[in-house]
C-alpha cells in the first residue's frame, strides 16, 4: 500500500508524464480496483476487462485528475463508470453468468476466533446475497456501503440521478436484509 | 407478510416504518417524530433496525477483503497502458508536425500578404513621385 504523500508525489510524477510513477499507482491499487470490478459485475472475464478499462481511461485523463481526493477514491469512481457500461453492454448481450468459486481472503486482523469465525460466516452470506442482487441495485450499494462514495458522486458515475441512487440503495438494503434476517412471515413470503 | 397492526397514538404501522428504515438505519434519512416513536415503542421494528445494522456493519466490513486477481492482470494492464502511451506519443508528434506545418503556411501566407501591401505603397508611392 502507498501512503498518502508517496501517492500524492507518485500522482504529480504521472501528471508529469512519468510512466514509471503510473505503473507504481497501477501496483498499489489493482488488487483493489479488480475487486470492486468483480463485487459490481460478479464475474472474473468482466472484472478483468473492466479493470483494464479503468487504468487505460485513468491514464489517459491523470492530467484531469486534480488530486483532492486519493487517487484510490478516483479509480473506484472510474471503475464504477466502466463496470456500468460493461454492465449495460452485456444486459443487452447475454446474461450476466454469477460465479461460486470467491477467492476471497480476508487481511483484517482478529483476536476473538469465535467471533471471527461468526462475523466471516456472515461476511460469507452477505458476499453471496450481494452476488446475487440485480446488478443495478448490487451497483449503488456496493459504492455507498462497502466503498463509501458519496450520493451524487454514485449517480453520476453510474448515469442515474441522486434520487433514483437513494430508491436503489434503500431497495438493496432491503432485499439483503430480508434474505440475511427474514422477519417472521417474510421467509414464507418468499417461497410463495 | 408483514403485521399492518398500528401502534402508538401516531397511527404509524409496521409497514410505514418498514419503508423508512432503510434509509434511517445510517442516517441518510431522518426519521420524523411519530416513526422515532413507534421504534421506541415496537420490539419487532427495533429487531429489524438492529438487523439492518449488521448488514451495513458486514458490508463496510467487505472493504477489508481483497480478491487476488489472476496473475496476468497486471502485466495486461501494464501492457494496454503502454500501447496507449505509444498511440499518445506518436498521435503528440503528428500534432506537432501539423501545428509546424500548418504554422509554417501561415507565415508564408503573412509574409506573402505584407509583401503584396509593401509592394502596393510603394507602387503608389512612384504614381505619386512621376
Amino acid at each position: 500500500m502507498v501512503i498518502p504523500s508517496d501517492e500524492a508525489r507518485l500522482v504529480a510524477a504521472a501528471k508529469a508524464g512519468d510512466s514509471g510513477a503510473f505503473t507504481a499507482l497501477v501496483e498499489s491499487t489493482q488488487a483493489d480496483v479488480y475487486t470492486l470490478a468483480y463485487r459490481l459485475t460478479g464475474n472474473e472475464d468482466d472484472a478483468r476487462d473492466v479493470a483494464q478499462e479503468a487504468y487505460l481511461r485513468a491514464f489517459r485523463s491523470i492530467k484531469r485528475f486534480r488530486g483532492d481526493a486519493r487517487f484510490s477514491t478516483w479509480m473506484y469512481r472510474i471503475t464504477a463508470n466502466c463496470a456500468s457500461t460493461q454492465l449495460t453492454r452485456r444486459s443487452k448481450g447475454r446474461h450476466d453468468e454469477l460465479s461460486d468459486d470467491d477467492n476471497v481472503f480476508d487481511e483484517r486482523p482478529e483476536s476473538d476466533p469465535e467471533g471471527m469465525a461468526e462475523a466471516g460466516l456472515l461476511r460469507d452470506r452477505v458476499t453471496e446475497a450481494l452476488a446475487d442482487l440485480p446488478a443495478i441495485l448490487r451497483a449503488v450499494v456496493v459504492l455507498r456501503d462497502v466503498y463509501d462514495l458519496p450520493h451524487d458522486a454514485i449517480a453520476s458515475e453510474l448515469g442515474i440521478t441522486e434520487s433514483a441512487a437513494k430508491v436503489r440503495l434503500h431497495r438493496a438494503r432491503r432485499k439483503l436484509r430480508e434474505r440475511l434476517f427474514p422477519m417472521p412471515g417474510e421467509e414464507k413470503a418468499r417461497a410463495v | 407478510m408483514r403485521s399492518s397492526r398500528f401502534f402508538g397514538s401516531g397511527g404509524v404501522s409496521c409497514d410505514d416504518v418498514a419503508d423508512a428504515l432503510p434509509g434511517i438505519v445510517d442516517g441518510l434519512e431522518v426519521a420524523d417524530l411519530e416513526v422515532q416513536r413507534h421504534v421506541a415503542a415496537c420490539l419487532r421494528c427495533q429487531a429489524e433496525l438492529v438487523q439492518y445494522r449488521k448488514v451495513l456493519r458486514t458490508l463496510h466490513q467487505l472493504r477489508t477483503e481483497v480478491l487476488e486477481p489472476a496473475p496476468g492482470l497486471l502485466p495486461d494492464i501494464l501492457a494496454a497502458i503502454g500501447a496507449a502511451g505509444e498511440r499518445r506519443a506518436i498521435h503528440d508528434l503528428l500534432n506537432g508536425r501539423r501545428v509546424a506545418y500548418v504554422g509554417g503556411i501561415a507565415a508564408a501566407t503573412a509574409a506573402g500578404a505584407a509583401g503584396a501591401i509593401l509592394a502596393s505603397r510603394a507602387r503608389r508611392r512612384v504614381r505619386l513621385a512621376s
